[in-house]
């Protein structure tokens, strides 16, 4: 009986987690064919057994005690009234076994109290921790994907899969799956009993149910299309709020008030009207069900009555208990199977909205984990170094200053040391985010160790694309870059990217104290290299006056930190980095001028010594570049010195002249 | 709070009644069938004598039959009310679910309607006490919060006390001693059951706050992607974001553990109403001689089917009514932040009968001091007088928090002087009618916004009812033709969202033509050209100069170059006007302005140097 009822408690579009149950599959396909989440569903299913297979087992195995027990509590009536009430209102027995009776019941009973609390605490722990896994699993995954998952996807979108996604599979894991298996043994296990007490009456509870069983299906499944429309409405309205919230000054500032509000209505509208459909088919399921239920209570009520009055059909024909018992006692027994048999199709059924909602938000959270991670076929590594005073370069354990880069040669079987120098080329690069649509072409250029490099030019002319390709969040599509005369592709790309030290025009900071802040960059760094480092960008003094110091709280991206002192403190996380290459990307152009000009001391020493990429706005800030490149639609037009530049009277000059041109 | 929400059920005040008053005769229905079943089992069964009695809802009409057999009419007559009372339940049923939605959709939708006509009549400092995402959340969340908890209470809050009521009344008509224990156990049930989710919600709360400190790792790591890429933080992320997600599960695993004692809870009640009836009652049935069935009274065995039932009515209507409860209380904050806003009133209203008319671009400061607080302790402005002759250009510079912003804010009047009078064309702006000052006074943002739609629909804000040719003059004004050109839809391009799908400087470019399409006689740009070209940002200023002479100009720049040919800079610090003139003046006279422009024109250093 527990195998069939395993069968029954499948819960609906989520079976392929269970193998080896043919039909179950067969039908499957069928509806994969039109419903793709299945699979997602099986997936988070089988998040769960597969770490919790035991207790799972504990689980199913306490339900379907409990449900039995909850079907055998619909019959105590039918007993007591045909095994003791009967005999002793006829006389033919007493009372004496009731007490005894009463005591097997109450037995019977606690065992199913006990493994309902049971396979409800276990289930609260499988649930939790299965939504823990799935997180973690969530966020490690979303840890390997490339920038470009970053890029395309809005940071809102990416938020909601760990909040309102994993959200519907909570309700999937701790109530769906346990009221479905529930439900699906109490049913069962209310039709062996019924087919005990009577063959004819099952017949018209099947009939009941065939009715309901449509009923359902006409409203469920509306309930459920109105539903979907609601939530796309819904969408829309709230994306119409969001912007207008953000735009809410424009909008005073434009008095498009009106027709702010107009447009509002329209949505808000919209929405009214697809919440009262979808609610609407939602309030009435139950009382459908419910009074189709009455209904066949009540039917089953007439006929058994009919049968008795009528008392010619032969009752042991329809019944497999003693004929003596009474025809009264099978009708109770009957009707209290009955309500317990519609109250698990109720209840069934109201999982269907939870289905369809974990199996959308399972989709979405396993399109995120489907993504290709980044790839690193790198090989070479970046470790700490000895040099030697005859140049030859050995590998250290600790940190000496000096790095170096770990070249294993397969085919030979040796290991090669160079020394970390800085050196960059490009050869002919080519990129193009979308594939077809080039924004960089043919790219070639030296940066010399210690040599600093400017890239100039308009917003999108592909300045801080070729950085990007210099740190590998985008791969070349043609050409070549060597570091240190090794392919870029041949470095492990944590190894490349801890070669560089970045400072972006966002500063992004975290939720923490600034002294955790800066130590970012380096997580080994002690406390004094952490002020060293803030000194070395001027942050130091700014950071002084604060009341707590160092042990600043920031909160939500250094909200409570003017926009300059914001950059000042990624300055300095990018100095306790110590990298031996920057990469500096506009790294103060949303400061104002006067502490740029402190901002920039900072930088100056910072760069001493290093190679060095600028990104810059403000010409100003470029012009002591070892070369300049100016940059126009993805292609270097122009390069040297920033007075050869001005000699060359190209766009170069224009642009640097550009601001006196109207004196 | 109520009186303020319930404002806004307004038209759907009809659907609002009845839905309870449907529900309340589906409840009568539904207690009343049980009833009739079991007179019909008592029919069948017969007293001990062999008399089968017909009679309704326990009350004995008189009639009786000694044979079954002769009884088939009263038996059609049981079945025939029986499913008529089935039928009208679910039709009532269907009448209330179906008034309950109207409702509810409804309220909610006027509720979101009065939030947010109430946030458009919003002054910016009303804006400012509020953050934008409050705001979104109120409108959002906290609106659908209250709708379901409005759902509940005209529907399930009805619905279970009465059931509750009705089955226990219906109890005590078959026996009072049952109906009593029944009450015992139900109050007993609430006790156990209200202290549990009142435990479970303690946790919850505490649950809800590390929810946001998992949502900021994800949030911090998702913005700073490039910073955690690049620094090869991966590792550390997934550490920070593992503890969040731990904390989480521990206290949810708590708070569920404690909610999962719910159900074996219920079960046990239950179990053991049913037993304890059992056993009495079948005493009660059969031993009617006995002292304490005489002190009882005597039942029936229909009555029994009838009294488990409404065992469990009276069992599931509490469980309902405590479900509810905890819901409504959980909806409770929500409609608390939603009366918040309804009850703020704007601190800054239009006049009536104010001036429709900007006469001139002239612009007055009058001993202007401000605050954002109204707290003259913390002035962001002070004793700022000032005087803009109209197709006057003026350039503000100055380091951030000097105040430049709220400088200019004042004069389209999106904040109020603390005390001092700002005045446009002569008059004070308070005496203008808002509507006609802003539409005369453009301003382009620092917090440049563009909204989804086409960039024709976006440059449209700034006049409805613009011909394409102006728009696209007003796009070359702001020197956003070209690029627009180039696009492959040009003027129908679709903005994104928050205008992602263009640059920075092409967003601000599309702002300013926004501003100037309207031939406003004011015009301020709040740093707006700050992700633009040098070059591009000239060709702005040159074309401004040449087309609307008449304009008066405020812009508030970084670069001294573009302020440096204005008629007027003013150079601010701390909320102070610290120096005032042409360029050639301030050069000789103010030394921050000297400092700026000397840090920002090295070239001057490389020709003495």
């Amino acid at each position: 009986m527990p195998e069939n009822g395993k069968k029954e408690t499948v819960p609906e579009g989520a079976p392929d987690g269970l193998p080896g149950r043919k039909t179950l599959k067969a039908m499957n396909k069928e509806r994969k064919k039109n419903m793709p989440k299945d699979k997602s569903l099986g997936r988070v299913l089988g998040y769960m057994f597969k770490n919790y297979r035991a207790r799972f087992i504990i689980v199913v195995i306490c339900i379907v005690i409990t449900a039995v027990v909850s079907a055998m509590s619909s019959i105590v009536l039918q007993i007591l009234i045909s095994n003791y009430i009967q005999p002793a209102l006829e006389g033919t027995g007493d009372l004496s076994g009731l007490p005894g009776f009463i005591t097997v019941c109450a037995a019977i009973f606690l065992v199913g109290v006990a493994a309902n609390a049971t396979y409800n605490i276990i289930m609260a722990r499988i649930g939790q921790g299965t939504l823990d896994i799935i997180r973690k699993d969530m966020f490690r995954k979303m840890q390997t994907l490339p920038i470009s998952y970053f890029d395309t996807h809005q940071s809102g979108d990416i938020m909601s899969l760990y909040t309102n996604d994993v959200d519907t599979l909570r309700q999937l894991i701790t109530q769906t799956v346990p009221q479905l298996i529930n439900s699906g043994v109490m049913l069962l296990a209310s039709v062996v009993i019924m087919i005990y007490y009577s063959l004819w009456l099952l017949l018209v509870v099947i009939a009941g149910v065939f009715v309901m069983l449509l009923a359902v299906r006409h409203i469920a499944g509306s309930s459920v299309r109105y539903f979907i429309v609601q939530q796309n409405t819904l969408g829309k309205v709230n994306g119409y709020i969001e912007e207008s919230m953000h735009g809410q000054k424009v909008i005073k500032v434009f008095c498009h008030e009106k027709q702010a509000k107009a447009d509002f209505d329209e949505r808000n509208d919209a929405l009214c009207d697809a919440a009262t459909a979808a609610n609407t088919y939602g309030n009435i399921l139950m009382p459908v069900l419910g009074n189709i239920g009455n209904i066949l209570y009540v039917l089953l009520a007439i006929i058994g009555s009919l049968m008795i009055v009528l008392g010619g059909v032969n009752v042991g024909f329809i019944s497999l208990i003693d004929p003596n018992a009474g025809m009264i006692s099978i009708i109770i027994g009957f009707l209290t199977i009955v309500r317990s048999f519609t109250q698990s199709i109720a209840t069934v059924s109201q999982q269907i909205n939870f289905i369809a909602q974990a199996g959308a938000g399972a989709r979405r959270i396993f399109n995120m984990m489907d993504t290709p991670p980044e790839e690193d076929n790198g090989y070479v590594e970046l470790v700490y170094a000895n040099k030697a005073e005859d140049g030859t370069v050995t590998e250290s354990d600790h940190y000496t200053g000096i790095w170096a880069w770990k070249h294993p040669h397969k085919a030979e079987g040796t290991v090669t040391y160079h020394e970390l120098i800085g050196d960059i080329e490009m050869h002919d690069v080519d990129f193009a985010y979308v594939p077809g649509k080039t924004v960089l072409h043919d790219i070639t250029l030296y940066a010399k160790p210690g040599q600093k490099v400017a890239f100039v030019g308009a917003t999108g002319a592909g300045k801080t694309t070729i950085t990007n390709l210099i740190n590998r969040f985008y791969d070349i599509e043609d050409g070549k870059i060597r570091y240190d005369g090794i392919n870029i592709n041949k470095i492990k790309k944590p190894d490349l990217r801890n070669s560089l030290g970045m400072v972006l025009q966002e500063t992004n900071l975290f939720t923490g104290t600034i002294m955790e802040n800066i130590r970012y960059g380096n997580l080994e760094a002690t406390d004094e290299e952490v002020i060293a480092a803030a000194k070395l960008a001027n942050a130091h003094d700014f950071i002084m006056r604060l009341p707590d110091g160092y042990n600043t709280m920031l909160e939500s991206d250094g909200a409570n930190l003017s926009q300059g002192q914001r950059q000042l403190i990624s300055i300095a996380r990018t100095a306790c980095e110590n990298a031996p290459v920057l990469i500096l990307d506009e790294a103060t152009s949303s400061i104002d001028t006067r502490t740029e000009a402190l901002v920039q001391r900072g930088m100056d020493k910072l760069m001493e010594g290093r190679t060095v990429f600028v990104i810059a706005h403000r010409l100003s800030t470029v012009r002591n570049s070892d070369v300049i490149m100016v940059l126009d639609h993805g292609r270097i037009i122009e390069r040297g010195t920033h007075e050869q530049l001005l000699e060359k009277k190209g766009t170069y000059y224009h642009l640097y002249t550009g601001a006196f041109e109207l004196e | 709070m109520v009186k303020i929400l319930s404002r806004s059920i307004r038209e759907y005040k009809l659907p609002s009644i009845l839905s309870p008053v449907f529900v309340a005769v589906e409840v009568f229905l539904e207690v009343l069938i049980p009833m009739i079943c079991s007179d019909l089992i008592n029919f069948l069964q017969g007293d001990t004598f062999g008399v089968h009695g017909f009679s309704l809802v326990g009350v004995s009409t008189g009639i009786q039959v000694s044979d079954l057999g002769d009884g088939l009419g009263y038996v059609f007559a049981y079945a025939g009310i029986l499913i008529a009372m089935a039928a009208l339940s679910l039709t009532f049923g269907i009448l209330s679910g179906r008034a309950c939605a109207k409702a509810s959709a409804g309220f909610a939708k006027n509720l979101r309607k009065d939030l947010y006509y109430k946030i458009q009549d919003f002054s910016f400092g009303n804006i400012d006490t509020y953050s934008t995402s409050s705001l979104v959340t109120r409108l959002t969340t906290d609106v659908t919060n209250v709708q379901n908890a409005y759902m509940m209470i005209i529907r399930i809050a009805v619905r279970s006390p009465l059931m509750f009521i009705a089955a226990l009344a219906l109890a005590f008509t078959k026996s009072w001693f049952i109906a009593l224990i029944y009450l015992g156990v139900a109050i007993v049930l609430v006790v156990l059951m209200a202290l549990i989710p009142m435990r479970a919600m303690k946790i919850f709360h505490r649950v809800f706050k590390k929810y946001d400190n998992m949502n900021l790792r994800v949030q911090e790591d998702v913005r700073g992607a490039r910073v955690v890429k690049a620094f090869v933080r991966e590792d550390h992320e997934i550490e920070k974001f593992n503890r969040a997600s731990d904390d989480i599960r521990d206290d949810f695993t708590k708070a569920e553990t404690i909610l999962a004692l719910n159900s074996p809870i219920i079960y046990f009640a239950i179990y053991g109403i049913i037993l304890t009836v059992c056993a009495f009652a079948t005493v009660m049935i059969v031993d009617t001689d006995s002292a304490f069935v005489q002190a009882t009274g005597s039942l029936q065995v229909g009555d029994l089917t009838a009294l488990v039932q409404y065992a469990t009515m009276i069992l599931m209507s509490m469980i309902m009514l405590i479900m509810v409860f905890v819901m409504i209380t959980m909806s409770v904050e929500s409609g608390r932040r939603i009366v918040e806003v309804l009850t703020t009133e704007s601190d800054l209203v239009s006049p009536e009968n104010g001036r429709k008319e900007v006469a001139t671009g002239d612009v007055e400061f009058d001993n202007v001091n401000f605050s954002y607080a109204g707290d003259v302790n913390k002035l962001a402005l002070r004793n700022v007088n000032l005087k803009i002759k109209a197709g006057e250009t003026v350039g503000i510079l100055g380091g951030t928090g000097s105040s430049k912003s709220s400088l200019v804010q004042l004069i389209p009047r999106l904040y109020d002087t603390t005390t001092g009078s700002v005045k446009v064309g002569g008059v004070d702006v308070r005496e203008y009618d808002l509507d006609a000052l802003r539409s005369d006074v453009a301003m382009v943002l620092q917090k440049n916004v563009l909204f989804s739609g086409t960039i024709k629909e976006n440059i449209r804000w700034g006049k409805p009812d613009a011909t394409d040719e102006e728009i696209v003059a007003a796009c070359k004004l702001a020197q956003a033709d070209e690029f627009i050109s180039s696009f492959p839809d040009g003027y129908d391009t679709y903005i994104e969202q928050g205008g992602t799908n263009v640059s920075g400087g092409q967003r601000q470019r599309l702002c300013i033509a926004r501003a100037l399409i309207a031939n406003p006689k004011i015009i301020i740009f709040d740093d707006s050209t700050s992700a633009v070209d040098t070059k591009t940002d000239a060709l702005i200023r040159k074309s401004m100069a040449e087309s609307l002479p008449n304009a008066t100009k405020i812009i508030i720049a970084q670069r001294v170059a573009s302020v440096e040919e204005a008629d007027k800079i003013l150079v601010l610090d701390g909320g102070e006007i610290v120096a005032e003139g042409t360029h050639d003046e301030l050069m000789r006279s103010s030394d921050i302005y000297r400092d700026i422009y000397n840090i920002q024109n090295k070239k001057e250093d490389d020709g003495n140097a």
